[in-house]
């Protein structure tokens, strides 16, 4: 089974990050479960989602604590938080912000990928210029960096759960997946 | 190899990813279900909104009535199934709590209306998220009472629900985790509606008021027929848990899927019992998987049917082990975890007595993990005989 925790702040859509990923790996005929961190959500404060995906049905019915995978919207949270909490050694960490990995600081347990979903969320009309929403463009490196779902998976998911802009959503993503050599 | 006409059927499913509230109103379209009233409630309220987009859309042909309160909710779907339609609203903790009143209104006027109540807490401290004791608080208010495991097994005990219910013409509360199943998205087998209708039949009841056939509802009982007519009540009480297991049997022929009143994992040759009841025992299934690997025998089970209370199953498979432990999101403060309780009382009159720990675990939505799910089986396992009604877990345990 593949555990995978997404970090960001209330507004950036996290939510709507963790059902367009658990959708890609529905389109290829996986077991999915997504679901919020549960609590009070407010505008800029730091939530979560889950996704887990496997071959065979999933029983398990509570939060993830030891991830695979670790998805962060936001550059600046990984200094406000306990980022890496549970996360199992040799994990993936992507965050989208427009620093270098080693700015971050993480141990060298997990490896870490930077990647700035903001400037082509911008450049697409995402969210607003000083807001861009990455929620889905990230997913586009997440493909491209685990290979675990086919980038016209993700497509077919954007369009599903994107609650606008749909055609721009997945060629953000596409063009992130496209832009991505060193993995 | 050709398969059969049942297989080709079962296969024709479709898969769908959904969140529990969508799986909820799915099902109740496809119960073809005529009154609908709604005060939504979070986190039940998805369920309404897509009802109302169903109704708004054509999809589902039903009257879609906004209340001032849930009270009104269940006292106008008790109008509208005295017509002698299908009816469905949903809700969820100080909702139900609300409701109260009319719950008893509904059973005792032997109507089989079919009601999602998502488990959350009550109120004070605030908290919406997931705990039993709102659904458990009403427990003597006459009506069958389901608890779900997963999103389909939520969307199946819709349908089963109004089976049942309108056999034995017994409201039916079909209870679901808050957040852990409410706003999970998870993969959901559908079935066509030709398959639901060749299940669910349209409903005519025995009795409904009728201008051509006119009939007094609601009236004084004098004397003791006030007492006969609750004999008659518990009699069909007792007989759902037969028609509960017909149904799904019944269920299981032309969707393939069953789940039993209760159902039981790895229990033929354990020696040590977990009970959940809810999300939690999926959860549960894991921690026994990983446990029977560290050769420990252990085995669950899951309570599905809660009222009226399968006494005779739960003992069957109970009686010869040598101990039980009682995971309860619920609280009765005082005496303990509910579950725990009530399995307690049918082990009374028999002549079989293990020791049953009570555990309270998860109230207010906190997490009920594996690992605490592990302390509880070793716990269990060590110790010879609980030394109080309920342990609380991360305080006692």
């Amino acid at each position: 089974m593949i555990e995978i925790r997404i970090h960001g702040r209330g507004g950036q859509g996290v939510v709507v990050a963790s059902k367009v990923l658990a959708m890609g790996f529905f389109v290829e005929g996986k077991y999915v479960q997504s679901f919020p961190f549960f609590g009070a959500e407010r505008q800029g404060a730091p939530v979560a989602a889950f996704v887990r995906a496997d071959d065979k049905k999933i029983h398990l019915r509570c939060k993830i604590y030891n991830p695979d995978y670790l998805i962060v919207l936001d550059q600046n949270l990984p200094f406000e938080i306990n980022l890496t909490e549970g996360l199992k050694k040799g994990g993936i960490v992507i965050i989208n912000s427009t620093k270098e990995p080693g700015r971050y600081n993480i141990s060298s347990d997990f490896k870490v990928f930077t990647v700035d979903a903001g400037s082509v969320a911008s450049k697409y009309g995402i969210g607003t210029k000083e807001l861009p929403i990455v929620n889905t463009a990230i997913l586009g490196a997440f493909c491209r960096i685990t290979n675990l779902v086919n980038i016209n998976s993700l497509k077919k998911a954007i369009k599903e759960f994107a609650p606008l802009k749909k055609k721009e959503n997945a060629e953000a993503a596409i063009e992130i997946y496209n832009s991505i050599n060193n993995v | 190899m050709a398969i059969s006409v049942k297989e080709k059927r079962i296969n024709d499913q479709q898969s769908l990813l959904l969140e529990g509230t969508y799986a909820v109103a799915y099902a109740v379209k496809l119960c073809r279900v005529k009154v609908i009233t709604v005060y939504p409630i979070t986190p039940s309220s998805a369920i309404a909104e897509r009802l109302a987009e169903m109704v708004g859309d054509e999809e589902l042909d039903a009257k879609y009535i906004k209340v001032e309160s849930e009270h009104s909710a269940m006292a106008s779907l008790i109008g509208a199934s005295h017509v002698g339609v299908r009816t469905f609203t949903a809700t969820s903790s100080h909702g139900l709590a609300y409701m109260h009143e009319t719950l008893h209104w509904a059973s005792g006027a032997r109507l089989p209306i079919v009601m999602s109540n998502t488990n959350r807490s009550l109120g004070s401290p605030w908290s919406i998220l997931a705990e039993q004791t709102d659904s458990l608080s009403q427990r003597d208010t006459g009506w069958i009472q389901f608890y779900c495991e997963s999103n389909q097994e939520i969307f199946d005990t819709i349908i089963q629900s109004y089976r049942i219910a309108e056999r034995v013409y017994i409201p039916a509360m079909i209870n679901m985790d808050a957040f852990f199943s409410t706003h999970v998205l998870e993969n959901i087998v559908i079935p066509s509606q030709e398959m639901v209708d060749s299940y669910l039949p349209e409903f005519k009841p025995k009795i409904k008021i009728d201008l051509n056939k006119p009939s007094a509802f609601g009236g004084v009982a004098p004397g003791d027929s006030y007492f006969e007519f609750k004999y008659k009540m518990e009699e069909d009480m007792l007989k759902a848990v037969d028609v509960a297991v017909k149904a799904d049997n019944e269920f299981e022929e032309i969707f393939g899927r069953k789940y039993g009143i209760i159902n039981c994992y790895l229990c033929e040759d354990a020696e040590t019992i977990l009970i959940m009841t809810g999300t939690a025992a999926g959860t549960g299934r894991v921690v026994i998987d990983n446990m029977r690997k560290k050769g420990k025998k252990v085995g669950l089970m899951k309570i599905r049917l809660f009222r009226p209370f399968p006494s005779r199953a739960i003992i069957d498979v109970l009686k010869n082990k040598i101990k039980i432990a009682v995971i309860d999101r619920n609280i009765s403060r005082g005496v303990g975890g509910i579950f725990a309780q009530e399995i307690r009382a049918a082990f009374h009159n028999t002549k079989y007595h293990p020791p049953i720990f009570g555990f309270v675990a998860g109230l207010g939505g906190k997490d009920i993990t594996p690992e605490q799910i592990e302390n509880v089986l070793n716990y269990t396992i060590e110790s010879d005989y609980p030394d109080r009604e309920a342990y609380w877990l991360d305080i006692d345990v």
